[in-house]
This record gives C-alpha cells, sequence and structure tokens, in this order.
C-alpha cells in the first residue's frame, strides 16, 4: 500500500525531536482523526538552520513529517513557504488517496511554524519600539 | 524484513482446514451435476447438498435441516435476513432494534430501511459492549417486529447475553436475528435452547472457503428472498448452488461440532497468555471489552498517545500480521463505530489493536508478539507529541 520511499521514512524518520528553544512552533491536525503533528524550527538569517518534527499518526503521516523537515531544512524561510503538499507526496513517490488529505498535514504544519516565527519577530519589535 | 511470520489477524481471514480443502475437490470437477436435475449426476449433488445442510443443521442444533438456506457469505445472510424480514413483515409493524456495535452489515441494511419508512432503535452498550437487557425492554413497542443483536463482537470479543435478550424479545411478538459470524465454530451455539430466531453464519470463519455462508430460518418465520430467480432453496435464494463451497462448508461444520472445545480451551490460554503480556508490559495500556466473557480467540488492546496504523506496520516489519480500529486503515476518517460505542475516546479507539488467534497460534509465537511489543511502543511514544513527559525517559 506504500511506496519504499514512504516505508524507508517510517522506518528511520529524519530529524524526529523537540527543539526546547525553537524560534518557530507549528501544530496541525486532531488527535480527533488521527492525525497530529508539531514542527519546531530555528531560523538564522532568514534560513532554516534547523527543524525537528514529533507526529501522532498513521505510517504516511511520520513519513511526510520527516520528509517535510528535509526538504526544508536550510532553505529560505521564502522557499520553505512554496513547499506545498503535493511536493512532500510526490517525493515520497505518492501516497494512498485515502491518505492524500488527511494524513498529508506535514507541509501545513511547517507553514504554520514560519508564520509563528514571524508572529513572534513582529510581537518582539512592538515590544522594543 | 524479518523471516519470521506470525498471523494473528484471523477475523479478516482464515485459512481453509486442509481436510476441508480434500472434502471439496471432487466437487470442482468430479462431481459436476446440478442439484436441482432429476437425473443420476443431479441427484449426486443433492445427496452432497443436503448432507452438507445437515451438518450445519446440526452445529447450531436446528430443529430441522430445511431451516438451513445457503447464501453467499455473513453480509448476504445479514441483509436477507434483515431486509427480507422486514419487508415481508412490515403490516405487523415497523420498528426495528440492533445495537449499536453491529457489523457493517447489519447497521447498514438497518440504516437503509429507516429510509424506507422503518424506525431503527440503535441500542447503546456499556464499556464492555454489553447491550443491556433493560435498556432493550425499554425499546421493545407493539410495532417493533424485528430485534438484531450480534452473538459476539469480533472487534473486541464481547459475547452479549443473548438467551436473556431472546426471553425478552419473546415477550412481544417481535423475532429475534442474531449475527454469529464471529462466534460461530468458536462456541457452541444452541437456536433452540437460546431461542433464536434466524441465524447469521459463514464459512471462512470457521476454516471453510470464502463465499459461503448460511441463514438460519426458524419454521414459521417469513421472509422474503433479495434474489428472485429458479427458485433454489425454497425459493428464498435462487441461483444454482456453490457445491464445492457448500461442501466444503459442511466439513468444516463437522470439524467445528468435533474440535471446538478443546480448541476453545487452547485458545482461552493462549489469549490470556497474550493478553496479560501485553497490557503488563507497557503503561498505560489497556484490554478493550471483557476479560472473561470475551470470545476464546480475542485480544484486543489499546496502547495511548499512538496511532494503530503505525503499530500494525511495525508489526507487519516484524513479521506479525494484526489489525486495528484505526481510521487511518479503513475508508473513513472514524474510528471504530465499536470502539466508540464502549466510550473510548477518538483517540483512544485510533490507538487500538486486534489480533486475533487461530488453529496454528502457538504460545510460542503469543511469547514472540509480547517481546516486540514494547519496543514498537516506546519508538513510538518518543516520536508522538501527545506522551507525557514522564514517558520519554
Amino acid at each position: 500500500m506504500y511506496t519504499e520511499k514512504v516505508m524507508e521514512h517510517f522506518k528511520n524518520p529524519r530529524n524526529m525531536g523537540e527543539i526546547p528553544d525553537a524560534d518557530g512552533v507549528g501544530t496541525v491536525g486532531n488527535p480527533v482523526c488521527g492525525d497530529l503533528m508539531t514542527i519546531y524550527i530555528k531560523v538564522k538569517d532568514n534560513h532554516l538552520t534547523d527543524i525537528k518534527f514529533k507526529t501522532f499518526g498513521c505510517g504516511a503521516a511520520v513519513a511526510t513529517s520527516s520528509m517535510v523537515t528535509e526538504l526544508a531544512k536550510g532553505k529560505t524561510l521564502e522557499e520553505a513557504l512554496k513547499i506545498t503538499r503535493a511536493d512532500v507526496a510526490d517525493e515520497l513517490g505518492g501516497l494512498p488517496p485515502i491518505k492524500m488529505h488527511c494524513s498529508n498535514l506535514a507541509a501545513d504544519a511547517l507553514h504554520a511554524a514560519i508564520e509563528d516565527y514571524y508572529k513572534k519577530q513582529k510581537a518582539g519589535k512592538e515590544m522594543k519600539k | 524484513m524479518s523471516t519470521k511470520r506470525v498471523y494473528m489477524d484471523h477475523t479478516a481471514g482464515k485459512p481453509v482446514d486442509q481436510r476441508v480443502v480434500e472434502a471439496m475437490l471432487p466437487y470442482m470437477a468430479a462431481v459436476y451435476g446440478n442439484p436441482s436435475s432429476l437425473h443420476s449426476f443431479g441427484q449426486e449433488a443433492r445427496q452432497a447438498l443436503e448432507g452438507s445442510r445437515a451438518k450445519i443443521a446440526e452445529l447450531i442444533n436446528a430443529e430441522r435441516k430445511e431451516s438451513i438456506i445457503f447464501t453467499s457469505g455473513a453480509t448476504e445472510g445479514n441483509n436477507m435476513a434483515i431486509k427480507g424480514f422486514a419487508n415481508r413483515n412490515r403490516s405487523r409493524g415497523t420498528h426495528i432494534i440492533t445495537s449499536s456495535i453491529e457489523h457493517m452489515s447489519v447497521m447498514n441494511p438497518c440504516k437503509y430501511l429507516s429510509t424506507k419508512d422503518f424506525k431503527v432503535t440503535f441500542l447503546p452498550v456499556d464499556q464492555y459492549g454489553f447491550v443491556g437487557p433493560e435498556n432493550l425492554e425499554k425499546e421493545l413497542t407493539d410495532e417493533t417486529i424485528l430485534v438484531s443483536i450480534m452473538y459476539a463482537n469480533g472487534e473486541i470479543g464481547t459475547i452479549e447475553p443473548i438467551k436473556e435478550i431472546s426471553q425478552i424479545v419473546h415477550k412481544k411478538k417481535a423475532v429475534l436475528h442474531v449475527d454469529a459470524t464471529a462466534a460461530v465454530g468458536q462456541v457452541p451455539i444452541d437456536v433452540q435452547a437460546e431461542g433464536i430466531d434466524l441465524l447469521t453464519i459463514s464459512s471462512n470463519d470457521m476454516y471453510g472457503p470464502k463465499g459461503v455462508g448460511a441463514l438460519y430460518i426458524k419454521k414459521g418465520v417469513a421472509i422474503e428472498p433479495l434474489i428472485h430467480g429458479g427458485g433454489q432453496e425454497q425459493g428464498l435464494r435462487s441461483g444454482t448452488e456453490n457445491l464445492a463451497g457448500i461442501v466444503g462448508f459442511g466439513k468444516a461444520a463437522e470439524i467445528a461440532k468435533k474440535e471446538m472445545l478443546t480448541e476453545g480451551e487452547r485458545l482461552i490460554k493462549l489469549r490470556d497468555r497474550l493478553i496479560k503480556g501485553l497490557v503488563g508490559a507497557v503503561p498505560y495500556s489497556f484490554l478493550n471489552g471483557h476479560s472473561t466473557r470475551r470470545l476464546p480467540n480475542n485480544v484486543a488492546v489499546r496502547y495511548s498517545f499512538i496511532e494503530g496504523e503505525s503499530m500494525l506496520l511495525s508489526l507487519d516489519m516484524l513479521g506479525v500480521a494484526a489489525s486495528s480500529g484505526s481510521a487511518c486503515t479503513a475508508k473513513t476518517l472514524e474510528p471504530s463505530h465499536v470502539l466508540r460505542a464502549i466510550g473510548l475516546k477518538h483517540e483512544e479507539a485510533h490507538g487500538s489493536l486486534l489480533f486475533t488467534l487461530g488453529r496454528q497460534n502457538t504460545e510460542e509465537e503469543a511469547d514472540y508478539v509480547v517481546g516486540v511489543m514494547p519496543n514498537i511502543v516506546k519508538r513510538l511514544r518518543a516520536m508522538s507529541p501527545l506522551t507525557p513527559k514522564e514517558l520519554k525517559e
């Protein structure tokens, strides 16, 4: 049912864990539907210098989380924001149709983490004012 | 990939018993007559057909073999019982009662009938999955014509108090349909002693071939056929009989009747060994269903903070085949309606795992599964954002 690439990421997920002093954190999904993902990012000079994930969910949820961290690491924030759900699925060699909408949330979590970073930056600047 | 292979998904599919295969072989080629034909070729087939019917009747202690109607399996049997009975008896009343943990092949015919001017009540169950006889009594009215409650639930193993339920049903004019698909061949069923009017069984659930089943219809209970045609099976199920399948089904019933009790005792020991090992080894792990009033082959557990499909994939990598109540393995987003009905929260239902044992499973296999599970749970919990801090070390 899953491609070899999905299984490989499920077996050996990249960048799994938390970043305690993250610059941005994004959580999407819901344990109700069986998928919940959190992405942590560190940002320096507009680049994603570190990224980690935590995921509750099925094989596809774990593999997409792992893949999105790999795709985003080292990228600029603008580049990272352009990563789509379809990119993640394509890089994994495709996902079963039922998983495309329910478990393919990793790109959303990444975007949420970047939004969170922007929000914190803005709040920080306003504080300085 | 592991070289070890352990199959513990017998609710999804069972291997056909070798003795059954041998009994079927002559009916694939050597005996080819049509049981409806008058000549000797046909009569040879007819004899085999009726012999199987008698064996099925014996397994469930039916009052006569003519009460057994062969079907293509449990889904057809349940559809035939529910839609066939409701449509035939509409003039007597339009209320149907069922439980909220039935198989889809009971749930969906009932939902279908509710769009055709029938009123359907879905009874709640308690935390173990038991239908409360007092709840049933409250819902039964003079309009109720049919009550459909399963003998046992394949997902959580719970065995319903059918005799008690039947006594309540029969205080009114309603009849009782029982879906015994998960139970047949595992626990003794006696339609007369337990007061069952309609009973669905399937062949593969007792190591017979797939694609065959039967509906027991008590004498005097009238139903309408779903399939009209040449009038086979007393006009209730037209179509030339699947003779090889039916012969295999008969053989499987004969073996089940003979070996059920000894095999049941062996499975109960194996089941309890597995439950103890699985639930005892890891914190935040629980048994779904009741500890004793459960099917001998059913081990349904759940682990907090992690999701079922991830566990299944991890087990599969180690050669173990199991099943889960998670939405991610099904065609919908919702977790199993059975697990929700026993009061589990969505995330608890998603963390459920089902091992169903069979004749080939050994103690060594049970110990293997118990041995690999803690590391699987640990790895997935380390990945999960829901895992509480104290478990992370």
